[in-house]
Parts: C-alpha cells; sequence; structure tokens
C-alpha cells in the first residue's frame, strides 16, 4: 500500500489516539466501563492498523515476536503471581489484602496489578495471533482488491 | 411527546428487527467477505442491545471484541481459504429439524423463567444486593463490575486470561509465525519490483 497517501497519513493520525484510550480504558476500569480485556483489544487494534496499513514487516521492526512471545506470557504471570505471593504472606490465593496496610486500599491495588496482567496478555495475544494469520498470506496486490 | 419508555421500546424493536435480518443475510449469503463484515454488524448490534440494557461493560467488550478484532482475525482466516462458501452436499432438513427443536426447547424454556426486569428475580434477590453493598465498604472500586470481575471472581478472571493464553498457544503451534521466511509474499513482491522495473524501461 505505499502509494495509498491518504490511508497512511489518516493511519498516523489515528494509531496515537487510538493507544491513549487503550491506556485510559486500562486504567479507567474501576470508575468507569472497561477494563484489561477492552483495553487489551483496543492496545492491540492500533498495532494491527500499523500493520494493514504499513505492512507487516514494519510491525515485527516495531514489535518483535520474540518480545511479544515473553509480553504475553508475563501478562499471565503477574496475575497469577499477585495470586502465589499472597500465599507466602500467609493469606489466601489471590487475596489482595497483603498489597497495603489497609485492606480497602489493597484490594485497589491488586484489581490495578492484575488488570494490568490481564491486559498486558489480551494485547500481546491478539497482535500474536494477528501476525501468525498475516504472515502466511502473501502480500495481496492492489489489483486484487 | 415520546416518553423515555415507550423510546426504548422503539429503539430495542429496531434493533431485534436488524439482528434477525442480519442473521438471515449470513445464512443466505455464499460470499464470505460479506458474511465476514455483516458478522461484525451482528456485534455492533448486539453491542447496541447491551447498551439499552444498561450493561456497559459487555456492551464494551462485545464492540471490541466481536465487532472490532475478530472481524480483522475472520478476514485474515478468509485471506488463507476461499473467497466462496462452497454448497452442501447434503440436503437440510435434518439440520433444520435439529435448530426447530433446539430452538423451540430453548424457547420453552424461558416460560419458566421470571419476567425480563422483574425486581423479584432470584438474581436480584440473592448475590447482586450482596455485592452492590459489599463493595463499596470492602474493596472502595466505584465500578461493582471491575470489583466483581477482578477481585470477588478473580479466580475466574484468572482462568480467562488463561484461555486466552491457551489459545495463542495453540494458534502458534498450529500455524507458527512465519515472518523471516515469507517465500509466498517475498515473491510476491519480486514481481511487482520486477513489473516496477519493467514500466522504468
Amino acid at each position: 500500500m505505499s502509494h495509498h497517501t491518504i490511508l497512511r497519513v489518516v493511519a498516523k493520525f489515528l494509531i496515537p489516539p487510538i493507544i491513549l484510550y487503550a491506556l485510559y480504558v486500562q486504567w479507567h476500569g474501576d470508575y468507569g466501563p472497561g477494563g484489561g480485556f477492552q483495553a487489551g483489544v483496543i492496545f492491540a487494534v492500533a498495532f494491527i492498523l500499523y500493520a494493514l496499513v504499513f505492512g507487516l514487516d514494519a510491525l515485527v521492526r516495531v514489535f518483535p515476536t520474540a518480545v511479544i512471545r515473553i509480553l504475553f506470557s508475563l501478562g499471565v504471570l503477574i496475575y497469577a503471581g499477585t495470586g502465589f505471593v499472597a500465599m507466602f504472606f500467609g493469606k489466601n490465593f489471590l487475596d489482595y489484602s497483603y498489597l497495603g496496610h489497609d485492606p480497602v486500599h489493597a484490594q485497589e491495588w491488586g484489581i490495578l496489578l492484575v488488570e494490568f496482567g490481564v491486559g498486558l496478555t489480551v494485547a500481546t495475544v491478539m497482535i500474536a495471533i494477528f501476525i501468525a494469520f498475516a504472515s502466511r498470506i502473501p502480500s495481496i496486490s492492489d489489483e486484487e482488491w | 411527546m415520546i416518553s423515555p419508555d415507550t423510546a426504548a421500546i422503539v429503539i430495542d424493536a429496531l434493533l431485534f428487527t436488524f439482528l434477525v435480518i442480519t442473521a438471515l443475510a449470513i445464512v443466505q449469503l455464499r460470499h464470505l467477505f460479506a458474511v465476514v463484515m455483516l458478522a461484525g454488524v451482528f456485534s455492533l448490534l448486539s453491542a447496541g442491545l447491551f447498551v439499552s440494557l444498561d450493561a456497559v461493560d459487555v456492551a464494551f467488550t462485545e464492540a471490541a471484541v466481536g465487532a472490532g478484532i475478530s472481524t480483522v482475525l475472520m478476514l485474515g482466516t478468509m485471506a488463507l481459504t476461499a473467497r466462496e462458501e462452497k454448497k452442501s452436499p447434503h440436503p437440510i432438513f435434518l439440520p433444520l429439524l435439529v435448530c426447530l427443536v433446539t430452538g423451540a426447547a430453548l424457547i420453552y424454556g424461558t416460560l419458566d423463567m421470571p419476567p425480563f426486569g422483574s425486581p423479584d428475580a432470584p438474581v436480584q434477590t440473592h448475590v447482586a444486593p450482596d455485592y452492590i453493598a459489599r463493595t463499596p465498604v470492602e474493596t472502595g472500586v466505584p465500578n461493582i463490575v471491575t470489583a466483581v470481575l477482578a477481585s470477588y471472581r478473580g479466580y475466574d478472571t484468572l482462568g480467562e486470561t488463561t484461555v486466552i493464553f491457551t489459545a495463542v498457544i495453540a494458534v502458534l503451534m498450529l500455524l507458527g509465525w512465519d515472518t523471516k521466511n515469507r517465500s509466498l509474499a517475498r515473491n510476491a513482491r519480486r514481481r511487482e519490483e520486477d513489473r516496477e522495473k519493467g514500466d522504468e524501461a
């Protein structure tokens, strides 16, 4: 799509607000609708849009597959780890009360942590699945569309 | 003037009508590109219905996952297979019968359910008031959905995250990511470059 100037310019304009909105949905999930799942998907959409307009090779240069592989595992690790660490403090699995002096405040920290794990996993998994599909497709010439 | 209740009923009826029309169109069409796009429309209409049910978190997920990512992934899958659906050689009577019987059983099942929005429904009298009473005191999180999802039902959400993780492992085991050795793509690009060189000459 090297000569689709309008698409390239519009995509460049859209990608930063999409990422910003994803971060808003991620960190504002305690107060409004949203959370890790939705934020992760929106975050992934920014990168998928980048790949659609600028090509898969450009995306893989920005986000190497080795990094993606580590990040989607790390997300699950953050979630499960938050639960396991609680057990070292003598609490039940996924009991967040060890995260602060005051149990109510600790809940907020726990929710923030596990939502971050969810968001990280969902975002990188969606990008990974997209790359897995798209890397098998020969780049479609403009006439075919 | 139209009262808000009437407006809500009209909007629900419109959304449901479009939902049924979209579903019928998906069944009828053989052109898979159109089917994928209509599936996205179907998700967006469902998201609208969830908003009208005041389930904004579910609507958000449906719009982002159902209408957004799924459409892109379905298009990617379509590009790997065919653009047209093949006609099935089997007669449609048995599947039609199975669908009708299942549908009838489901509708029969709803007859025992409490009326829609009834305050006496078990869901409104059992856990929901408990969560509404406990969430502000125990977690201090204003969005009760988030508190239930990440704290009270943290174990379920860990399961969901693991499901997504398992899904990507399965996809990568089946397809892999062939980003280095994209022979097909490389050949296509080489052809294009040759053509451009030919044009210049």
